[in-house]
């Protein structure tokens, strides 16, 4: 790759007290690239995504975004950059903010004006009708709570967005309108995207190339092409694909 | 059985559930109907569609707020609605099983996985074949837990449920909603909090076990294919109604455009698209329909 990844992992390795979660990984990711993180439960996909974020202290190795050396703590600048969305919109939104109050926060911690117009404008990116505005998340559907999850990721214009099971709590109705507006939100901003699923047909639709981890490793890194035409060479992907079809039915 | 319902262990018939609002009821479930027999049933539909509340309705489960009608909701010839207390005690957990989604939730976090099947197990034998000691309920929790294919059973039984995995404390669950010996296992999202690995076991456990044991299954949850694979039957839900009734091997030949729709805006690792078709929801599904 000529030019600079947008994401560079290089030989990270994550301990959770005596547990060692994720082993050694390296991996990057091109500006403007959606790379996928799939795994069964436990094998420290979501693990590597919230380091990245800088929600887990005990990592060694290096981390760059755009460029810059991740640090043990993360500055404003870089949370204006790197936005994440989690699994359950439930659990990730105030229940006692409305969804005004909630897309105002990041403008405010970020010091960004015109918060009117920007809220409006978020609103309408995710497809929320005016009157959302006003109400609470428990008053939302879930696929309702996600796009306010989404809309509040993007609302201080970051270049990379982590996405953490972002439709697995949804409904297959809802998570194909999820998963279109996840590529129309990326093609019209130029995202580069880590999206971590347990389910290869969401990460095929969505990602161009995705690490398979197992234990805490990355075993294989392919393209969507090697994987949708079966192509994997370790056994633990293989298997995934094998599940993958025998589930579609 | 009790012979006067023609081989039915479920007769659903124009059942209406409602809930209170502020401004007056809404309606859960619209005049539904169905029956079925000790075979698998799928009930599939979207969050809101009234699947889970059926399945509550037949269990009596619901809140005391709730407005539930029916012409019939029986269980074996047995009239729900207007069954005493003590007899719907002998039903649920006793000859109808409810397994849940996140058995995170719905098993008792400060007691041995043990006790929690060996209650189960001497609430519903107690009445019946002469009893059951402390020591036999807790041979039956072991031969359970075997029955479950739980590897090591003897720990798992002295295990607390956050010292066991989420797969595994399904297995638990399903353990203790077998220890009555049911006739109906009513399992409501029974894997959505699992791995897909684990989702195919555990589903491949509850078809062996209630295949073994000639009990009726009903499926509940918002995966089609997936409900598919494990019943005989579906029943596609939505907004209350009943869309769609067919053999589960004629699944890629469903008639309804919602039913269509369900498994066409699925991803899918075979072909690939540029863009997953959205569902059209339309006005007619809304209306009531016989």
């Amino acid at each position: 790759m000529s030019q600079l990844p947008m994401i560079a992992i290089e030989h990270l390795d994550v301990h959770f007290g005596s547990s060692h979660v994720v082993r050694d990984i390296s991996f990057s990711v091109a500006a403007g690239e959606t790379f996928g993180l799939v795994g069964e439960s436990g094998s420290g996909k979501s693990t590597v995504l919230r380091t990245i974020a800088g929600l887990n202290p005990g990592w060694d190795g290096r981390m760059a975004v755009a460029g810059q050396n991740l640090g043990p703590r993360r500055d404003r600048a870089f949370f204006r950059r790197v936005q994440m969305v989690f699994q359950d919109p439930y659990g990730s939104l105030h229940p006692r903010q409305t969804v005004d109050r909630i897309l105002a926060e990041p403008l405010e911690v970020h010091g960004i004006a015109d918060a009117e117009a920007r809220i409006a404008r978020a609103l309408e990116e995710v497809a929320l009708p005016h009157t959302a505005r006003f109400r609470y998340p428990h008053q939302l559907s879930g696929g309702q709570r996600q796009r306010v999850a989404i809309a509040r990721a993007l609302i201080a214009d970051p270049s990379v967005l982590l996405l953490d099971e972002p439709t697995s709590a949804l409904d297959v109705s809802v998570q194909a309108e999820v998963l279109n507006l996840l590529s129309d939100l990326r093609e019209a901003r130029q995202l580069t995207c880590i999206l971590v699923s347990h389910n290869l047909a969401v990460i095929a639709h969505l990602c161009e190339r995705l690490a398979v981890m197992q234990g805490g490793r990355i075993v294989e890194i392919l393209s969507e092409a090697e994987l949708r035409a079966g192509r994997a060479k370790h056994s633990h992907t293989q298997d995934l694909i094998a599940l993958s079809y025998e589930l579609e039915g | 059985m009790s012979g006067m319902n023609n081989g039915n262990l479920v007769e659903i018939r124009d059942l209406r559930v409602d809930f209170p609002n502020p401004s007056g009821f809404t309606q859960a479930v619209r005049g539904i109907s169905f029956s079925m027999g000790r075979e698998k049933l799928g009930i599939v539909g979207e969050s809101g569609s009234g699947k889970s509340v059926t399945g509550r309705a037949l269990m009596r489960l619901l809140p005391q707020a709730a407005r539930v009608r029916a012409e019939a909701l029986r269980f074996d010839g047995i009239d729900v609605l207007g069954a005493s207390e003590r007899q719907m005690r002998t039903l649920r957990g006793g000859r109808i099983g409810l397994i849940m989604q996140d058995p995170k939730y719905s098993l008792n976090p400060v007691m041995t996985v043990g006790r929690q099947i060996s209650e189960a197990w001497l609430a519903h034998n107690r009445s019946g074949s002469g009893g059951g000691g402390k020591r036999e309920a807790r041979d039956a929790a072991l031969t359970l837990l075997e029955q479950v294919r739980i590897r090591d059973p003897k720990r798992v039984l002295g295990s607390y449920p956050h010292e066991v995995s989420g797969g595994m404390g399904q297995r638990v669950m399903i353990a203790m909603m077998l220890a009555p010996n049911p006739d109906l296992l009513i399992a409501d999202e029974p894997t959505s909090a699992l791995d897909a690995s684990v989702q195919a076991e555990i589903l491949k456990l509850i078809e062996d076990l209630v295949s073994a044991r000639g009990m009726g299954l009903m499926l509940i949850s918002h995966d089609l294919p997936l409900v598919a694979r494990f019943c005989d039957r579906v029943v596609v839900m939505y907004a209350g109604q009943v869309m769609e009734e067919l053999p589960a091997r004629d699944l890629h030949r469903a008639q309804h455009a919602y039913t269509r729709g369900l498994l066409d805006c699925m991803p899918s690792l075979s072909k690939k698209r540029a863009r997953l078709p959205t569902l059209t929801r339309d006005a007619a599904w809304l209306e009531r329909h016989a």
